[in-house]
């Protein structure tokens, strides 16, 4: 097993952000540094506050059926929001947040409109060089 | 909140995740664990069901010791102690 996970966020829907905030929780539980290259609807993703506004909550289009019953589901369950999830896991381990600098100029984001969690932005070439040694996920 | 559990162990703190599902009770049970000193024991209550594996998984990984799992009907109680 290696000590390093690594992940290109790249979908910005709740299903798989939940799940990839739960896996990177996991990771630092077992002692991994993790870091995350978020890029295109992942980043949208990240933009300040989208995470608790209904309106920016999105599920892949094929299960947008099941949406009020995963939420009453989630909310019986006590199951926090992802965003929340993923801030528990980078206070207690070793978990670094970068965005994709290409995705930032595409949509026009500026650092300032990323929620504080993310750590800096990355190109492509320095996330793969600092992938070398890590296990590589693409949610 | 300090009582005593099985084996005579101290317990510092106890947490009370119930309520709270996963990861939530395990990365709660982590925040404790850092805060206390090496031989320091933690208790934490869960009634997320993947507690039950994911705890002592947890425990055998980092290698902490596990004093005490028990099951008190709807939630789990895990005594853990810091050993390094």
């Amino acid at each position: 097993m290696k000590d390093k996970l690594n992940i290109i966020v790249m979908n910005g829907t709740v299903d798989k952000l939940l799940a990839m905030a739960t896996i990177v929780s996991g990771a630092v539980a077992m002692g991994k540094d993790v870091t995350l290259f978020v890029t295109f609807w992942g980043l949208m993703a990240f933009r300040k506050g989208a995470w608790q506004d209904p309106a920016q909550q999105k599920l892949p289009a094929e299960y947008q059926e099941y949406a009020p019953m995963m939420q009453q589901a989630m909310q019986n369950m006590g199951v926090n929001p992802w965003m929340q999830t993923l801030r528990t896991a980078k206070e207690l381990g070793n978990v670094k947040i970068y965005s994709c600098s290409m995705t930032q100029d595409l949509f026009g984001m500026k650092m300032g409109d990323l929620e504080d969690v993310v750590d800096g932005e990355k190109g492509v070439a320095g996330f793969i060089a600092e992938s070398q040694d890590a296990e590589v996920l693409v949610f | 909140m300090t009582d005593t559990a099985k084996q005579g162990t101290t317990v510092k703190q106890e947490i009370d995740a119930r309520g709270s599902a996963c990861p939530g009770p395990l990365m709660e049970l982590i925040r404790g664990i850092k805060a206390a000193g090496v031989g320091d024991a933690v208790a934490v209550l869960s009634s997320d069901p993947g507690s039950n594996k994911d705890i002592p998984d947890w425990v055998d990984k980092i290698g902490f010791e596990l004093v005490s799992n028990e099951d008190l009907g709807g939630y789990h109680r895990f005594v853990v102690r810091k050993t390094r």
